[in-house]
């Protein structure tokens, strides 16, 4: 498959069909794995990291779950594609920086990618839409379980899969959830929240990981350790941690509603006005005016049509998006105008916002079925 | 990496019981401050001497981590007394450059490196032993380790009681087993 299959279409995950998928935007799991006889790839010599990135990428071209893949080495990606991947969430910036000796594999449904030669020789991620935290772990284990019969890994009986950095030891897991808290943004209350989780042994971090801004009030909330903790058992607890953090935004919404209903218009509003209006737009403005479009949607102050063109604005107006479809580098003003384009076409049809709609919808309750089991 | 916040008390006394401590920095003199730090509701100690203290800069509590600290502990303050420079011997990676990166240089480092290592990740991590997933060839090792483990302690045992027709029997086994793996 061709990197223009993965660039035009967006994965499976960015279309929001899971469960709570209306305050839980994507559940993510990866998993660090490295070879037993290499070196770690910050330290390891190019020639080495060539040798490892040749042991493991036919290994993980031939999973089942790789048919018909995308895969690159990182030499052959142009900047504004692998800020693309970034932007889905398919690489990590710090991949993004890598050249030679290193490459990425990825499913056409883009719900699977892995890294080889990140940070580790092999980083593993699951992603997909709404809150599906179990359902993700159990696929991206499996590809561990496959991947495990053909390479050797670094294991140790006490200190589990051995990882470059120390904070990642035991099992090598990070699982993640990026949720939308408007409502706790405007409540002022997202700090004690934040607080709350972080004592529990989760962080939570911005839009991109590690010293991100929270942009467009999208928190990404992770497990903060590895060591010490079986896997579901970790996976358990930020289930229940999400799902405490949905009823905290919900009761958040309905009190805005219910005591602060002018503010909470008026944010609504304000970000209708501007986006439908405006002819320069930074995507950090554009994220913090689209979070309030997505939240009047969600307490129906819009139609349910207007969800999936709002969705899709959330993460064309991001830099690399909004560059691929143009031949050149557009300098940021360019970017600036052509994102106030984009979404003034979008929003043309678009209604202004009805106060009066929510109460004929009903109470602003999260849509999606309960959990995902086991 | 992530650094834990707030100290929860900074003392810097005279130890009230006689019972001398010793610096766990330089592992030398004998500590005179005492650090706690909770971390997750988990309690974390470290005892330093004076001059250990005012090199790492505890006596202000702002801006200071127990990590950090911990970082430095073991080889790197055996490098500065003059004593050899401990490298891994798998990957030529030191504690120096773990200091500079955070990371470390290949997975023996975990063994080279195990005694500074331990307190850092018993305060990063919930627990100090993996309980997750085992891969399944290192699982099949462990058992076969456990067994034969096993048959030693039947066949001391049974040497001990002067059992020796059960002793020949586990010796056979014994055999046999590592023929067939």
């Amino acid at each position: 498959m061709a990197i223009h299959n993965i660039l035009t279409n967006t994965g499976e995950w960015l279309r929001g069909e899971g469960p709570h998928h209306q305050i839980v935007i994507s559940s993510r799991v990866r998993l660090a794995r490295n070879l037993r006889n290499f070196a770690f790839p910050g330290w390891a010599k190019k020639a080495v990291r060539l040798q490892i990135l040749e042991t493991t990428k036919p290994e993980v071209e031939a999973l089942p779950d790789m048919a018909d893949a995308f895969s690159v080495y990182s030499q052959d990606l142009t900047a504004l594609e692998k800020q693309v991947l970034v932007e889905r969430h398919l690489i990590s910036r710090e991949h993004a920086a890598k050249g030679i000796g290193s490459a990425v594999v990825m499913n056409r449904k883009q719900t699977l990618s892995i890294m080889i030669n990140e940070e580790d020789h092999l980083r593993m991620q699951a992603i997909r839409s709404g809150l599906q935290l179990k359902s993700i772990f159990k696929m991206i284990d499996k590809v561990d379980t496959a991947l495990e019969g053909k390479l050797d890994y670094a294991f140790h009986p006490q200190l589990g899969y051995l990882t470059a950095c120390p904070t990642n030891v035991g099992t090598g897991m990070r699982a993640s959830a990026m949720v939308h808290l408007p409502a706790l943004v405007v409540s002022e209350q997202i700090n004690q929240i934040i607080q709350a989780v972080n004592k529990i042994g989760f962080a939570v971090r911005g839009l991109y990981g590690e010293g991100t801004e929270a942009l467009g009030n999208l928190f990404q909330v992770s497990n903060q350790t590895t060591l010490g903790e079986k896997e579901e058992e970790i996976i358990t607890r930020l289930q229940k941690v999400i799902e405490t953090i949905i009823t905290h935004e919900q009761n958040a919404r309905i009190a805005l509603l219910q005591k602060q209903s002018n503010k909470l218009l008026d944010h609504i509003g304000r970000g209708y006005g501007i986006l439908r209006h405006a002819h320069c737009m930074t995507s950090k403005e554009a994220l913090n005016l689209l979070s309030f479009i997505k939240l009047g949607i969600d307490l129906h102050f819009f139609p349910e049509e207007c969800r999936i063109p709002v969705d899709e604005l959330f993460m064309e107006t991001q830099p690399a998006h909004l560059q691929k479809g143009s031949q050149q580098k557009l300098a940021a003003e360019e970017r600036d105008a052509l994102r106030a384009e984009i979404i003034r076409t979008k929003l043309t049809a678009y209604p202004p916002p009805n106060a009066e709609a929510h109460r004929l919808g009903g109470p602003p309750a999260d849509s999606g079925p309960a959990g995902d089991g086991n | 990496m992530p650094v834990p916040s707030g100290f929860d008390k900074i003392e810097s006394l005279v130890p009230k019981s006689i019972e001398f401590m010793i610096c766990d920095v330089c592992k030398n003199h004998q500590a005179t401050v005492f650090l706690t730090q909770i971390v997750d509701g988990k309690m974390q100690k470290v005892n330093l001497c004076e001059a250990c203290s005012k090199e790492k800069g505890v006596t202000d509590p702002t801006g200071f981590a127990l990590a950090d600290l911990l970082l430095g502990l073991g080889a790197a303050q055996e490098m500065e007394r003059g004593g050899s420079v401990q490298k891994c011997p798998a990957c030529g990676f030191s504690q120096a450059d773990f200091k500079k990166t955070g990371r470390l240089g290949c997975a023996q480092c975990y063994d080279t490196f195990a005694e500074g290592l331990a307190p850092l990740l018993k305060g990063m991590h919930k627990g100090t032993a993996h309980m997750g997933k085992v891969p399944n060839r290192v699982q099949r090792t462990l058992e076969r380790e456990l067994r034969l483990k096993n048959l030693h302690r039947d066949l001391r045992k049974a040497v001990t009681d002067e059992d020796y027709e059960s002793a020949a029997k586990i010796r056979d086994r014994i055999k046999e087993f590592e023929e067939s793996t």
